[in-house]
Formats: C-alpha cells, structure tokens, sequence
C-alpha cells in the first residue's frame, strides 16, 4: 500500500511543510504518491515530482480547485484514499482545517499534529499544550493524519518522479473565495526560519516592537514571532503568533524578548535548538527554558545585541 | 435562525496538567474544569447574533458526563436559550474522540435543523481541532475555520479566517459549520442574575444510543509520557558574553 501526502502548495510552488510531511510518509513506509490540488499548478507538480523519495505525483487541475476551498478538495481526496494506507498533510492552518473534513467523509479517526511515527498504525502526538505526549494506534483501514513539519526534517531533492494527471472531482459549489490577504514580507517564513525574534507584552508597542526587534532580525537574518499578549495588545499582526493555538516553531536560535513565557507560549517553542530569554523579571518562567538569560531593561539590551551582532 | 453551539469542558487553562505515574493519561482529579475557551468565543458570538436579532434562538450542546451540565449552565448563564447533555456515562467509561462526537451533532443538527453551528476552532486538553470541520464533513455544510470576523447577508456567511501569512475571506452558503479563533471577540463574563437566570432555561438530556450514534474510541492510547525536560540554562552577565556564547559554544550566529 502507499502513503499519498496532500502537497500545500499556491499551484506556482510547494509550501516548504510539504517536504517535512514526505519525511514522515518515508518513516511509515511505502510508496510515496503526491496529490497536487490546484489550478494552473504545473509549476507546484513539478517541484512535488522532484522531491527525494516520491514515486508519482497525481496533478488535478480546475479552476474550482483554484482556491483549494476544503470542501472540493475533501471531496477529490475521498475518492482518491481508499487505494491508500495513509493520508498525510502538513500541520498547518491550511492542513488542519482539510484534513478532519476528509476523515470525516472516510468515516475514520483523524490523527493531528504528530511528532513521531512508532510504526504504521502508531504515532506520538503532543495534547495539553505540549505537557504530555500520547502515543495512539489507529484501527482505522486509512489513517488520516496531520504531520508537525518541526519534528521531521525536510525530504531533500533529487527525486525524478512521474507526473499523472487526474480528474479533479466534483465542484460542490459550498464556498468561494472571497479575498486572500497575504502581507508580503522580505524575511523568512516563521515556521521554517533558522532565527526567530519573538516580542512579548514587555516590549511595549508596535512602535517599539519595529525600533527594537525589526533592525536585529535585519541583522540575523530572522523572522519575527509575538507571544499571544504581545499579539492581543495588537503590536503585530495574529499570524506572529508563536504558541499552542498559533504557529509550533524549532529554529535553531529563539530569541524571546520580553516575554514572560506562559505554559501556552512555551509549548510553540520549547523545541527550538538553542533558546535566549531576555526580561528584566529574573523570576520570569521563560528563563525556565532558556538556554542563555539576559536579565535587564530590555530597551537598552536589544540596541546593544542589534548593534554587535 | 437557530445556532447550535457545542461546548466542551476541559481542565481550565490555567491548570498546568501532571502525567500519570502509570501512563495511563493525565490526572484530572481534582482539578478546576472550565469550559473550552475557544467554546466561550463561540457562545459570545452566537449570543451576539441573537441579540443583534439575526438569530432567534441558540442551543448549546455538551457531549459527555453529567457534569457536562455545569458547562452548559455557564453557556446558558452567557445568554445560549437552552441546552442539550448527551450523557455518555463517566468519563472513565468511554473516551470521546472527536469523530464520535461529530457524529453526535450531526445527529442534533438533523434533529434540530440550525442554520449554523459555531464551534470552537480546537479543545485545550487533546489539541486536535477536529469537530468542527468533522460535523460540516459529515453534514455536506461547508465550513470557515479559525475564524476571525464574520457577517450573516442573505443566506450566506462571509467568514475572515486566520492563515498562514495572512487572512482570507470566504463566501460560505448556509447551513454551515464555523469554528472560532481568538481574535472573534471577547467573551463576556457571565453576571450573577444571569447565572441565576440560567439555572432555570431548559436542559434536555439525551443518550448516544437514543441518536443512533456509536461513541467506540477509534484510536487506543498506549501511554501518556512526560515531553523530554528542558532545564534552565545559564545566565549570562551582559550583551557581549551572550554573542561569545552564541558563536563559540552554541555555535547558533
């Protein structure tokens, strides 16, 4: 039997989290199969087709797929599973919002955001913000699952895989796309950057969000992040998010700045590699995780850290 | 117009949970339970619909144990009009998982006929932010996820969702299934005649078996295990000692 993993794509390219799904299909075993949903998605295809390790990348293409609205694409992928073992997507908010509906519609369990696969039918996954890990075996004839793309590393390139074109289902004409409004941004996505800079409530403002912690992610080369308060303060917008209802990040290096480090926080970034924790509260349960402590004014501290980098 | 909202009572947000010694689960004896704080964004909005008066009535839905009645009072206290306890047995007896209990709505969906339900986007104790999208699967109702703003016109819902990146707009045609994220509203907090008030709106109980639905958990458990730790590391004493650390011993710049 083969794994086919539902590719996040804008039909021109791959999401990056597609890669770290192809890993984790790898760890289940079988062949690998790629469903590319989209219009005018070549482009996407032929990247999917590309990855290391994928046997066939199945293309539908519509313009009722354009949107890839959950509905038609729960739809096309109901029809495609039962000659699957798995299904597999990234984690994401694209990920998480299709893949419950197509579990739905194959009457099995869906399995969200794992981060370990034991072996076919078992998996870890983390509940309670991230303050347990349940490992869970499905009886289920398909596993449905959604892939943390943080706890699998990225299916390299080099693969040469065959292009099939497919039908594209039905157009069940249940919801259109209204607008997208994507804020175009020159610095690394959060979920797959190396360095991240996160600001908390302590950092003030939106104002002093952009003087202080916009020049050292210039300097690093990182992406920005916020903690929820710092996001419901509205210094930044909600996609900067990092915590158990936004975005789950491992870079290399977090840098939280201002942030005192609620349970909800921590469990979006307490995989990172290496953590710096910089607060003027020495009693801040961020420093509970952090690698390096910086205790002091964070307004004199951030210049000095952006200037010497 | 009638919403459906369904709550679920979780161990309250701020309770920080402890592993079980034998694996089994976390323990939650003992603990503060609230209703899911993204189910309370939920209620807020239903209850503001009908207030504004584009929905006439709201029902709110708790699957589980008997003391799923106190969520759905605190529903009711927030102004939901009545409520609906499947009573699966204790807690202990049955584990819900969300398939089950998105098949239980469907079958208040079918029975109750709503233009909407609104869910919250995920439950804070199993993280799986799977119902919602499960019941509109299930229904053939379209669904907007993670929902920031929206708007009832003309038998259509335009939903403002939270993306990756950014926001999108959808045209979703009624009935629908929309869930909730936190930047929906704020919820307010029940006052003390409205808790009073509430323990007198009706709550009807029914069982799964009385809605055709079997509740049998899909996924076994094998164990719950504590994350690897993550212990404090060092302090360092000012700006230049934290780049020599980073570039010579994390080796991270």
């Amino acid at each position: 039997m083969a794994v086919l993993v539902i590719a996040e794509h804008d039909n021109a390219s791959l999401k990056a989290a597609t890669l770290n799904a192809v890993s984790a299909a790898a760890r289940i075993g079988g062949d690998i199969h790629v469903l590319v949903a989209g219009s005018a998605c070549a482009a996407a295809a032929e990247a999917a087709a590309r990855i290391a390790g994928v046997a066939r990348v199945l293309r539908a293409d519509a313009p009722h797929l354009a949107a890839q609205t959950a509905e038609n694409v729960a739809e096309l992928a109901r029809g495609l599973a039962e000659g699957y073992s798995h299904v597999l997507a990234p984690a994401t908010s694209a990920g998480k919002n299709l893949l419950p509906r197509v579990a739905a519609l194959l009457d099995v369990a869906q399995i969200s955001d794992i981060v370990a696969v034991e072996d076919a039918d078992t998996f870890v996954r983390p509940i309670y913000a991230g303050n347990a890990l349940a490992t869970v075996r499905s009886v289920d004839p398909v596993k449905v699952v959604t892939v943390r793309s943080t706890a699998f590393p990225a299916a390299p390139d080099g693969g040469a895989a065959t292009i099939e074109a497919i039908a594209a289902g039905a157009d069940l004409g249940l919801a259109a796309l209204v607008r997208r409004e994507i804020v175009p941004s020159a610095r690394p996505e959060l979920g797959a950057a190396k360095i991240i800079v996160s600001g908390g409530r302590g950092v003030g403002s939106g104002e002093n969000f952009r003087a202080l912690l916009e020049p050292l992610a210039d300097k690093l080369g990182a992406a920005l992040g916020a903690s929820r308060a710092a996001v419901d303060a509205g210094y930044v917008p909600n996609d900067y998010q990092v915590g158990q209802t936004g975005k789950i990040v491992a870079p290399e290096l977090y840098i939280a700045v201002g942030i005192s480090g609620a349970i909800q926080h921590l469990a979006g970034m307490k995989d990172s590699k290496v953590i710096v924790a910089i607060n003027s509260d020495p009693d801040a349960p961020i420093f509970q995780v952090a690698d390096y402590a910086l205790v002091g004014d964070l307004f004199a501290l951030v210049p000095e850290l952006s200037e010497a980098v | 117009m009638k919403i459906l909202v369904p709550v679920k009572r979780v161990v309250d947000y701020h309770v920080s949970v402890r592993v079980k010694a034998d694996g089994s689960g976390v323990d939650v004896s003992n603990v503060k339970m609230s209703m899911n704080p993204f189910d309370e964004i939920a209620v807020e909005q239903a209850v503001r619909l009908r207030e504004a008066g584009v929905a006439t009535e709201v029902v709110a839905v708790s699957c589980g144990a008997a003391a799923c009645q106190e969520t759905l009072r605190a529903a009711m206290a927030m102004g939901a009009d009545r409520g609906i306890l499947v009573d699966c047995g204790e807690a202990d007896a049955v584990e819900l998982q969300p398939l089950a209990v998105a098949k239980l709505l469907k079958a208040l969906c079918e029975r109750e006929q709503p233009a909407l339900a609104i869910c919250g986007k995920q439950a804070i104790d199993d993280d799986a932010s799977q119902t919602g999208q499960m019941l509109a699967g299930l229904m053939g109702w379209p669904q907007a996820t993670f929902a920031s703003r929206m708007a009832l016109e003309g038998g259509q819902a335009m939903v403002t969702r939270e993306i990756d990146g950014g926001l999108e707009t959808l045209a979703i045609r009624l009935p629908a299934v929309i869930t909730s994220d936190l930047r929906l509203n704020d919820p307010r907090y029940a006052t003390l005649p409205n808790i009073m008030k509430a323990k007198k709106k009706p709550l009807d109980t029914v069982r799964p078996a009385d809605l055709g639905v079997d509740v049998a958990p899909r996924l076994t458990t094998l164990r719950v295990a504590e994350p690897p730790g993550r212990s404090a590391g060092v302090r360092v004493a000012d700006v230049a000692q934290l780049i020599d650390k980073l570039k010579n011993e994390a080796k991270v710049i």
